[in-house]
């Protein structure tokens, strides 16, 4: 299938301390990323529970991002620890319902990082316009 | 959950053409009046604005909305303004969101109809957010009135000072067993030549006779728990094996004891008792014994010291004594130490007994010092003849030891070469220097002083020092003539980087961030400069950088009325944005407990005695959300993020 003209719909869930603050310094920078990522900021990487990740699969994300603090830097200690025993785990399941890993993308931007964060993004987003959209899952 | 739909009012700022210049806003405008149920969807020029913000006052209260999301700028810059102003007009203001269309939407996207869509989903999110969020009132919680300094030093005592002058308990903890810190060990203060000693023995007396300041000296912190307002601290008083109480600081055992090692007061320049007193006007004026080196101790022989003590206050029996204290707020003086002449190896590696660092020229020319003021060289107590002196050692030196500026050495390079010269008058005073920074009051005319003296500078880095003879040999560049210049000194006196005296384990202990180099980091380098983003601890003197003596006390100043300002209420207010628990839903599996890094929950169990569930220590609580994450059941929720917030945020998201 012709990906060229498909729009993927990403879903980035981002804590508010770094990687919120860190698109927030793209955006001060006037750096250009895709617009297909919409960001829903939370306040600790360790909130996002793994059922928001399948539910947003389930209801049309062709990928989700998370971003949080870098190891050691969290603002709530050690949300990120737990965040980064979480995803792995999640991703070996995505395999098994049949969505491939690489829709599921777990970094770590702090508030410094504006280029990263553009950089993420725009690799994401084409990583997905790749693979084309999410067969629909149950 | 409310069953009823609230009435929310959208109001989309077009922030002049920051926002509207991309985002097509009446099209938005638009959209979400198709495509929502927000009762009101308005835009206008700048929301901010008096007239922005007397709009949405306006049109809450007559529109009869009791929810509110604002679509402009990023959170961090406007989220408390339209929150207030949310409030004025009579709804909660935990119930006004924003959604970042300028930030993470406008500024970023080209497209303008790209930009448009994003717009218009992300303050769709933000309304379903409305929707769901609770009317919140932020926790009250007690202030302990009673503050910690850690550090003796100048800054410390500052700090202390202030503090217990406004009315406060101020402990006062030192590793040492005297407060004094590195002003105690200078000769004299630049650039008035002040005698260290004379200006800060006073402060230091004056701190010990403070009614309400407790000094804890020859201590350190064990652990630190709790929060700002309640901090519980346990500190580890070290075992002196000299009962303080009967101690009166006579030095008769000091005489009489036999053993001698080096004198970290005089920076290894001479040596001192194994029973001594850190410097002669020590405050408090009392001994400890230095355990491992003490024959008794580790031998089982001698007691000299016990059987010449009038007071008989030797306590062989000593043991290092735990003490819990409960402050509101931590202030940290930790100060500096200077970096290891073993790190250069160009000059020496450390090897070279001519070859001495900033403190130890100090102490070398204090009139308490190794020799008494005499100017002498270690090696054989011979005059010098010829002092090189070296700045930036280790500082501006990215490749082999520190890339800051240390900040200090300019001036007390100049400082100490103008002593030398007053002290030798034929003596030859060489300084080699990349710049000379003398950015301060009264520094530049200091300098013009030093070589309005006959001090020569070259300016240049000095590649190698090695011993010849009796001599050491300096190799440099003059920069200037563009010539190697080789220099035969008699000592060498290097000025070696600031590097911070607290470890990275004392930081993770305290929860504190540091940078690269383990200076801690404030809150805000501009605006911030004396918090932390840790609540209730702040900043004070050289644990942050490098400074001179009136920055350090300034900073201290700083720091206490930072202190003064947070005890000057009784109670403080917590976020509300924090956990529950659906006691209908929670099987008190506890899941929840070993998550939370606060330990802000806890098992309890109903009046029934049967049935156990969580329940949340408010004030505890950060509202990190880990526990929301983790329940099995959904029982845990984090206020205003609920699960199914988050749920129709993504649904919106997505549509």
């Amino acid at each position: 299938m012709d990906n060229a003209n498909f729009e993927p719909k990403i879903i980035g869930f981002i804590c508010k301390w770094c990687t919120s603050a860190g698109a927030d310094l793209a955006g001060t920078s006037r750096m250009k990323y895709p617009s297909n990522m919409i960001p829903i900021t939370i306040f600790c990487s360790s909130r996002i529970d793994p059922q928001y990740i399948l539910w947003s699969f389930k209801n049309g994300a062709d990928g989700v991002f998370i971003g949080g603090c870098h190891p050691n830097d969290c603002h709530y200690q050690d949300g990120n620890y737990k965040t980064m025993k979480r995803i792995p785990i999640l991703k070996n399941l995505l395999k098994e319902l049949g969505i491939e890993q690489e829709r599921l993308r777990l970094e770590w931007i702090s508030a410094s990082e504006a280029d990263k964060f553009r950089k993420t993004i725009t690799e994401f987003t084409e990583t997905i316009k790749k693979l084309g959209p999410l067969k629909s899952i149950e | 959950m409310k069953s009823e739909k609230k009435r929310i009012g959208v109001f989309v700022c077009h922030c002049g053409i920051n926002i509207a210049g991309v985002v097509n806003v009446p099209e938005v405008v638009k959209r979400l009046k198709e495509t929502t149920d927000a009762a009101v969807v308005i835009d206008h020029q700048y929301c901010c604005s008096d007239p922005g913000q007397n709009l949405i006052k306006e049109t809450i209260q007559k529109e009869k909305l009791d929810g509110a999301v604002i679509a402009c700028c990023s959170p961090t810059l406007h989220e408390n303004t339209f929150r207030k102003t949310a409030a004025r007009a009579g709804i909660n203001p935990y119930n006004c969101e924003i959604a970042n269309i300028r930030e993470q939407c406008s500024w970023v996207t080209e497209d303008k109809e790209k930009a448009t869509d994003k717009a218009a989903k992300i303050i769709k999110t933000l309304i379903k957010k409305v929707q769901y969020d609770e009317p919140l009132t932020p926790i009250s919680i007690p202030v302990t009135r009673k503050a910690l300094v850690i550090g003796g030093g100048v800054a410390g005592i500052q700090a202390a000072l202030d503090i217990a002058n406004t009315g406060y308990p101020v402990i006062l903890l030192e590793k040492n067993p005297s407060i004094g810190g590195k002003m105690s060990m200078l000769s004299e203060t630049f650039p008035t030549l002040d005698c260290s000693q004379c200006i800060l023995t006073p402060k230091m007396v004056e701190a010990k006779q403070h009614p309400n300041i407790t000094l804890m000296t020859y201590s350190e912190i064990d652990s630190v728990s709790g929060y700002i307002g309640n901090f519980k601290v346990k500190v580890r008083q070290k075992a002196r094996y000299v009962d303080w109480d009967k101690c009166t600081g006579c030095d008769i055992c000091v005489g009489k004891c036999p053993k001698k090692v080096s004198d970290e007061f005089n920076c290894g320049l001479s040596e001192r008792k194994v029973v001594y007193k850190m410097f002669p006007q020590s405050v408090p004026n009392r001994v400890v014994i230095d355990a491992p080196n003490c024959l008794y101790i580790q031998k089982g022989a001698c007691r000299l010291c016990e059987k010449h003590c009038p007071f008989n206050a030797i306590k062989w029996n000593d043991k290092d004594e735990i003490k819990e204290l409960e402050v509101g707020a931590i202030v940290l003086a930790t100060g500096y130490e200077l970096l290891d002449k073993q790190r250069l190896g160009p000059y020496g590696f450390g090897k070279l007994k001519n070859v001495v660092d900033g403190l130890q020229f100090e102490r070398i020319l204090s009139a308490s010092g190794p020799f008494m003021g005499e100017v002498k060289r270690p090696s054989d107590g011979k005059v010098p003849e010829r002092i090189v002196f070296v700045q930036c050692a280790g500082s501006r030196d990215p490749e082999n030891a520190m890339a800051y500026c240390s900040k200090i050495c300019c001036m007390y390079t100049a400082k100490q070469a103008i002593l030398y010269k007053h002290r030798v008058h034929q003596g030859e005073a060489v300084v080699f220097y990349i710049d000379v920074r003398t950015g301060g009051k009264g520094f530049e005319e200091f300098y013009k002083r030093a070589t309005d003296e006959g001090i020569l500078y070259i300016r240049g880095k000095v590649s190698k020092i090695f011993e010849k003879g009796d001599k050491v040999i300096v190799w440099g560049a003059d920069t200037i003539t563009g010539k190697k210049v080789e220099v035969e000194a008699d000592l060498v006196v290097l000025a070696t980087a600031m590097v911070p005296a607290a470890e990275k384990s004392f930081a993770q202990l305290m929860k504190l961030t540091q940078d690269e180099y383990g200076w801690f980091t404030e809150a805000h380098p501009k605006l911030r400069p004396v918090e932390t983003l840790a609540g209730g601890f702040f900043l004070a003197g050289a644990s942050q950088g490098p400074k001179d003596i009136p920055e350090a006390v300034s900073q201290a100043s700083g720091a206490a009325s930072k202190v003064i300002i947070l005890f000057a209420s009784d109670t403080l207010e917590h976020a509300p944005v924090i956990a529950g628990v659906d006691e209908d839903l929670c099987s008190g599996c506890g899941v929840c407990i070993d998550v939370c890094p606060y330990k802000a929950r806890e098992i309890q169990v109903k009046e029934d005695g049967k049935k156990k569930t969580v329940k949340v220590i408010e004030v505890l609580c950060e509202g990190c959300g880990a526990c929301s994450a983790a329940c099995p059941v959904g029982a845990a929720q984090q206020k205003n993020f609920k699960d199914k917030q988050i749920e129709d945020m993504v649904k919106v998201g997505l549509e």
